[in-house]
């Protein structure tokens, strides 16, 4: 490689830092949204390069389902404990006591659904303007048609066919007053990318990730961490494997994969042998053909 | 184990952005579809999803182009309406897909997606040769300086693999693309759906002995596609952390716009004309010898000068202009045609400031490539010279030399939406 050329990892590394720049510059109330995921901690691994050696300058915010993996809440603690981070942290299960959403039931009730009115209150709580999210232009179709920085109504919504042209480098970030914005700096990533990054810069990952013994349910090839936030059904499996996640989220509809990948190298093997994509085990994108689409257009992350 | 997966090789990948566009049915899905399935981007849940959509359809085979229509409308409407970005990586290159659609009414999508790309792949079907969306797209793409264009004869199956009507199409290019200013195109026949010449070689065009697309994709030179010349820094944000280990730390966070910055160098601040000297080069705790396109970096300096975003850095060679009255080439993006004398909000590097439109100088037939004096309207899709008058001095190189200090958009007062993209001539 010449002397003056970056490689695509460090390119992207630059593009995402800009970024989050152009958010810390042109939003007044900014706030970085995370879930104890790969790509919220890489995005705020970013965050922290981009603004040394002062910190971050603005909040973290978890929207927190109720339903979360133990292990991510112990590693989102300690990360913040780390860093010195301020984290706000939302309930789902405060909007369902306040009435505000019903909690669905029945063996596929999960709370994801739900997690969008919650986020919404806590942007107007909080007068959030720009809310940066990890989503990645890879993952999903209808992600793929995002822009950098997202545009959506006083009532949280995105209108696809109406977003703004995004052209070069150049981000519009104006608003009315009670809009507010969504902007993805990990937008050009993939998953791939995303794993080398993280071998390449040693950033610690939850223990979710890696090959562990775990009791769970198998249900329409899905399999799903045993849990009493899952009502199980007859014909549900229920057996002890040793598995990993793909993907975090939600455990209702976080579905596992069976391997025996325990270090982030046995992980980028496993992904680059891989022919189903790392949101093939999320049943929340199974509902319709429009799922990611329809949740999106709600306010949806 | 393949290159891709081995930390060396991954490690030094670059990254290619390219655009791809084609008229209706010109096969531009079918052939982004392979490049992806030949890549092995496209996962098996992803084709099993299309699969089951294209039977629900009606559709006897697997339609690719439902992989890259994202949106419930384009899928009921079996059009694309926004620009799709798509990913793929072979053992030498990560790639960047702006997909955009072809209809007339989406010059604004193309020309979002040509912004970014270093190489722009035009289809053209063998059978109808050069027509007028292919025109428009070189347009287009020499318009937006997209350094490499590669042209795809595609459908070479249906005019039986015939070497004399590529050589037709490729003259008849020739003959328009010389009135506009590219550099660098490249001719392939090929066969979308077959897969001739897209990854594989063409087992039916023995007469053609140049590279498959995929092999000139992944070869052809874009180390200098960067403007490595002259040295441009956009102050982005200020950091001032304000602790007590960096109590007096004032630091310029930016993106190197172009050139190259070195620890020790004489630089002046625009547009106030302050100098100073840099006295390190910082990223995430590590101090840097020099900063190039497109790291981003934060720089500070020897003196305490009033500096703040939207302030440009530039070493003391090839200065950029600085001026308020310009000459910009636009094409405008918004259903609202252009207020003339009206003022917009205008958007550059990191700065930004209002403006007022004062002549529609003239616009262009992008299919016949003539100018059009005396308009007086100037709407959605259509591209024109106008000329600017900022209410603040602006830093800018022209779009030809430095696609980022060159570029603007304007910004409309009222509903807050990108209306035009410019190019500074």
């Amino acid at each position: 490689m010449d002397k003056f050329h970056l490689t695509h990892l460090k390119e992207l590394e630059s593009e995402s830092i800009y970024v989050l720049r152009e958010v810390a510059a042109q939003f007044e109330r900014p706030c970085l949204l995370f879930s104890g995921g790969k790509d919220s901690i890489v995005m705020f691994y970013l965050a922290q390069k981009a603004f040394w050696p002062a910190k971050v300058p603005f909040p973290l915010m978890h929207i927190d389902t109720g339903h979360n993996f133990q292990e991510t809440l112990d590693f989102r603690d300690a990360l913040m404990e780390k860093t010195g981070a301020n984290c706000i942290v939302r309930y789902v299960q405060d909007s369902i006591d306040q009435g505000r959403v019903v909690e669905e039931k029945g063996p596929n009730a999960s709370r994801n659904y739900l997690q969008t009115v919650t986020l919404l209150d806590a942007i107007e709580e909080h007068k959030f303007d720009c809310c940066l999210g990890g989503g990645r232009r890879d993952e999903e179709k209808a992600r793929a048609k995002e822009r950098f920085f997202s545009h959506r109504d006083e009532f949280g919504q995105w209108d696809p066919k109406n977003q703004r042209p995004e052209l070069w480098n150049i981000f519009n970030g104006k608003k009315h007053i009670g809009e507010n914005f969504r902007v993805f700096p990990l937008s050009n990533w993939t998953e791939m990318d995303i794993w080398q990054y993280i071998l390449h810069e040693k950033i610690e990952m939850p223990s979710l990730y890696f090959t562990h013994e775990r009791e769970v349910i198998i249900r329409d090839n899905i399999i799903l961490s045993k849990s009493d936030a899952i009502m199980l059904k007859s014909s549900d499996i229920i057996k002890t494997m040793q598995v990993r996640f793909r993907t975090i989220g939600d455990l209702t509809c976080t579905g596992a994969v069976e391997s025996p990948a325990n270090s982030v190298e046995d992980i980028i093997s496993e992904i680059a042998a891989s022919r189903v994509t790392e949101r093939g085990s999320r049943s929340d994108d199974k509902r319709s053909e429009a799922a990611m689409e329809d949740r999106k257009k709600e306010g949806y992350f | 184990m393949t290159p891709i997966d081995s930390q060396a090789g991954y490690l030094n990948m670059e990254l290619l952005r390219f655009t791809t566009a084609g008229s209706v049915d010109d096969g531009k899905s079918t052939l982004i579809g392979r490049l992806l399935y030949d890549s092995k981007a496209i996962f098996q849940d992803q084709m099993e999803a299309i699969e089951l959509a294209s039977k629900r359809r009606g559709e006897e085979t697997v339609n690719l182009a439902l992989l890259t229509d994202g949106l419930r409308a384009e899928r009921e409407q079996g059009i694309t309406i926004d620009v799709a970005y798509r990913y793929f990586a072979t053992p030498k290159r990560k790639f960047i897909i702006a997909d955009t659609p072809g209809h007339i009414q989406y010059t604004r999508n193309m020309v979002t997606g040509a912004s970014t790309a270093n190489v722009a792949v035009i289809l053209i079907d063998a059978r109808n040769g050069v027509v007028e969306q292919t025109i428009r797209h070189s347009f287009i793409a020499a318009a937006l300086r997209i350094p490499h264009i590669i042209v795809c004869v595609n459908k070479m199956d249906l005019v039986d693999f015939n070497e004399e009507v590529f050589d037709e199409i490729r003259e008849r290019y020739n003959e328009f693309s010389g009135k506009l200013d590219v550099k660098d195109v490249r001719f392939i026949p090929i066969s979308a759906k077959l897969g001739d010449n897209v990854v594989d070689r063409s087992a039916n065009m023995d007469w053609y002995n140049g590279p498959t697309l995929m092999y000139l994709l992944e070869t052809i030179h874009i180390a200098s596609d960067y403007n490595l010349t002259e040295a441009r820094f956009p102050v982005q944000y200020v950091i001032r952390p304000m602790s007590d280990e960096f109590h007096d730390y004032r630091g310029y966070a930016g993106r190197v716009a172009s050139g190259v910055f070195n620890k020790g160098d004489k630089v002046t601040v625009l547009p106030s004309g302050f100098s100073s000297v840099i006295k390190s080069i910082d990223f995430a705790g590590q101090t840097l010898d020099h900063a190039f396109a497109p790291q981003s970096v934060t720089i500070t300096l020897e003196d305490d000068i009033d500096i703040s975003r939207g302030d440009t850095l530039v070493t003391n060679v090839n200065m950029p202009k600085t001026g308020q009255d310009i000459e910009v080439l636009v094409c405008w993006l918004n259903e609202k045609p252009l207020r003339l004398n009206g003022r917009y909000i205008l958007r550059h590097t990191t700065s930004e400031m209002k403006c007022l439109v004062k002549e529609l100088k003239f616009k262009i037939n992008i299919e016949t490539l003539e100018n059009k004096y005396n308009e007086t309207s100037f709407g959605l899709n259509e591209l024109g010279r106008l000329l600017i008058r900022t209410t603040k001095p602006l830093v800018y190189d022209s779009y030809s030399e430095n696609r980022v200090t060159g570029s603007l958009i304007l910004i409309d007062e009222g509903t807050n939406e990108t209306v035009g993209a410019g190019m500074i001539i």
